[in-house]
């Protein structure tokens, strides 16, 4: 296909975003970032289903400069999956329990309005050295 | 089918594939295939990333975390631990010289740290052989831009006002160039793109061709809507062969999207561009030998003028850019050239890259702002002089450069300062030495590779650069006097006033530069001579007593 026009080609841009919109490119600015546990009683519990549909709901809604990420595990086996959602300006808040059907509202309520999403999470009172 | 989660990127400069990096994404694509996970990550190959010293590069995103030096057998543990665990590896984590504590995100470490990227902006960061890749990140916008709501003058009125100048070492205004090419009345120009490389060291046009081919062929259709050329031609030398793989892959790319060919963006601009090889001559570097080569023709300077704005290649006006230059040029036209002039010294604007090599912790490649120090290059981001040894001189511009020293690092770097030091901007090489470093012997390495590629057609040049490296080699083999020193030094500026091109008249700066700044360098050997004579001497009388 030939671009013959500007407009063709920012519609081309739109279409090839998903190329590369995990990357971590310089004036991407602050993320949002979701944590996803992936130790060995994340994956056993669905924490790779989690993940995807994490990926899966983010790219549904548009949302940019939001990022999953998996990480080890936090300690807390007994609520796998666990998740914890990093707002830039926020307290981290974690989650647990987060199977595959708990990501949308998640995300329609947690990422897109910021309101949290109280039955799920778990209190962490753990310091970090 | 999933939606990917994790992108793995692996640099695929040429640093990083001679020592496997190749390998190294094709054990992580087996490995993912065989884990299950080949839906949710991808394996990309990207340009360089620029710290070739911690090579091979990979790069995990989003997570954001850099590691270094990937061997094929690493890959195991980098699908198994950290795509399929989210445990990051340690032992693949960089370590700053002289401190244990691990760095996983580049923009943490101090050689990225003060480093602003815009000719570099996507090496490293995209996969240099999908232009979608490139279009996604607002690739071929400026050329769009340009083509539907600018007119030619209002091109070269943006590029004049951004201040960017000439890149491949000669500093000369770009719009200025582009201005006295678009005023010549002529039906047929051409636009030419200088990727002959040649300076020792310096390999920034290697890596933007073969990190971001697309940024380059955007700016030459920019540039040749601008000055009024439908052709545009790059010359790059033979043993560049990735570069030119992927130089090829984009032109046909652009091709098969309308974004060269005719008609580009529906208007009446039509353009396209052809690849000339070179054999790796360094004078080919200099536009007229450039265009002599590029017509068949031996690569030998010509007088100027004409220039070729106005008589170039096949005597039709020509206008000449380094590949530097031109990826400049998509980020000036979308950002505006106030933005651009808002970076860098008053009279050099913008950004350069440099290639940091010898005798410095990080090897690799910069790109800094003008104005930044070469304390801060060398030793912020350079990490400083390995083994604790005491940083004596860099040599920047060169062959035909000179050598700066400690009293001098603190300067501002650009085009204009470097020269007022007795050296020059070049192509961006930077060659760091430490106090094991013999001045004289670098001096004579230059002048041995500049006598090698004089091209032979001017008496100075041909003739002048032997005998300078005739004498520096008797002084290092301890057999000159003082008086050799004195014709050196007479021949040094002869051959500088009176060769014909930028090559020779060049030429003889390292020798000038090292003898102002190392002049007892240049005693100790003489000394040493006199003494074996003296020796000698005695020898001879001694003999001579026996004798008798």
């Amino acid at each position: 296909m030939k671009i013959k026009s500007l407009d063709q080609l920012k519609k081309i841009r739109e279409e090839s975003m998903g190329r590369v919109n995990l990357r971590h490119g310089e004036a991407k600015g602050d993320f949002i970032e979701i944590l996803v546990g992936m130790g060995t009683c994340g994956i056993s519990s669905g924490a790779r289903e989690t993940l995807n549909a994490f990926v899966k709901e983010i790219e549904k809604e548009k949302l940019e400069n939001v990022k999953v990420v998996s990480v080890g595990c936090i300690g807390y086996c007994h609520s796998e999956p666990t998740v914890q959602v990093n707002i830039p300006g926020h307290k981290p808040v974690f989650y647990g329990n987060i199977t595959e059907d708990k990501v949308s509202s998640i995300v329609k309520s947690h990422i897109i309005k910021g309101e949290v999403v109280k039955a799920s999470t778990i209190n962490i009172s753990h310091e970090r050295a | 089918m999933a939606r990917e989660r994790t992108n793995v990127l692996v640099c695929a400069g040429t640093g990083c594939l001679a020592s496997e990096s190749e390998k190294v994404a094709k054990n992580l694509e087996l490995i993912i295939k065989a884990r299950g996970y080949s839906d949710e990550v991808k394996v990309v190959k990207t340009g360089c990333f620029g710290f070739c010293e911690q090579g091979p590069i990979v790069k995990i995103d989003p997570d954001n975390i850099f590691y270094v030096r990937v061997g094929p057998k690493d890959a195991k543990d980098i699908v198994d631990e950290h795509i399929v665990k989210g445990r990051k590896i340690d032992r693949l984590l960089f370590r700053e010289p002289d401190m244990d504590e691990a760095v996983d995100k580049h923009e943490d470490m101090s050689f990225y740290k003060k480093q602003l990227r815009i000719a570099l902006k996507n090496c490293g960061l995209i996969n240099p052989e999908d232009i979608y890749e490139y279009i996604a990140l607002g690739g071929y916008e400026a050329l769009g831009k340009a083509l539907t709501s600018m007119t030619p003058d209002a091109v070269v009125k943006e590029v004049k006002e951004s201040g960017l100048r000439g890149r491949g070492g000669g500093g000369f205004p770009t719009g200025v160039k582009w201005e006295i090419a678009k005023e010549q009345d002529s039906n047929v120009k051409f636009m030419v793109c200088n990727a002959d490389e040649g300076d020792p060291g310096a390999f920034m046009d290697r890596s933007i061709l073969e990190g971001d081919p697309h940024s380059v062929v955007e700016a030459m259709a920019i540039g040749g809507y601008a000055i009024g050329a439908d052709k545009g031609l790059v010359y790059i030398r033979a043993e560049y062969p990735l570069a030119i793989a992927r130089l090829k892959n984009a032109l046909s790319q652009a091709r098969e999207l309308g974004l060269l060919g005719e008609k580009i963006f529906g208007s009446d601009f039509s353009f396209d561009i052809d690849i000339k090889l070179g054999a790796g001559a360094f004078v080919c570097g200099e536009e007229t030998a450039l265009l002599n080569s590029c017509e068949g023709k031996r690569g030998e300077p010509n007088f100027k003028p004409p220039f070729p704005a106005h008589k170039g290649y096949w005597g039709h006006p020509t206008c000449v850019n380094n590949v530097e230059t031109f990826a400049n040029i998509p980020a000036i036209i979308n950002r505006g050239a106030k933005w651009f002039s808002s970076i860098g010294t008053e009279k050099s604007n913008g950004t350069k890259v440099f290639a940091l090599a010898g005798k410095v912790n990080n090897v690799g490649l910069v790109e800094v702002p003008m104005g930044i120090t070469l304390r801060e290059i060398i030793f912020d981001i350079g990490g400083g002089i390995p083994k604790g040894k005491k940083f004596k001189a860099v040599q920047t511009g060169g062959p035909s450069g000179g050598v700066i020293t400690e009293k001098d690092l603190d300067t501002p770097i650009d085009y204009d300062s470097l020269l007022a030091k007795g050296s020059m901007m070049g192509s961006g090489g930077m060659i760091v030495m430490d106090e094991d470093d013999n001045m004289v012997n670098i001096a004579k390495f230059y002048l041995e590779f500049t006598m090698d590629e004089a091209c032979g057609k001017c008496a100075p040049g041909k003739i002048g650069t032997k005998r300078i490296y005739e004498l520096l080699n008797k002084i290092t083999s301890g057999n000159a006097t003082m008086a050799d020193l004195d014709s050196i030094k007479q021949l040094s500026y002869m051959v500088k006033d009176s060769s014909l091109c930028g090559l020779c008249q060049t030429a003889p700066n390292p020798v000038i530069s090292t003898m102002k700044h190392f002049w007892n360098e240049y005693l100790d050997f003489i000394k040493d001579a006199d003494k074996t004579k003296e020796e000698e001497k005695s020898k001879v009388k001694n003999k001579a007593v026996i004798d008798a």
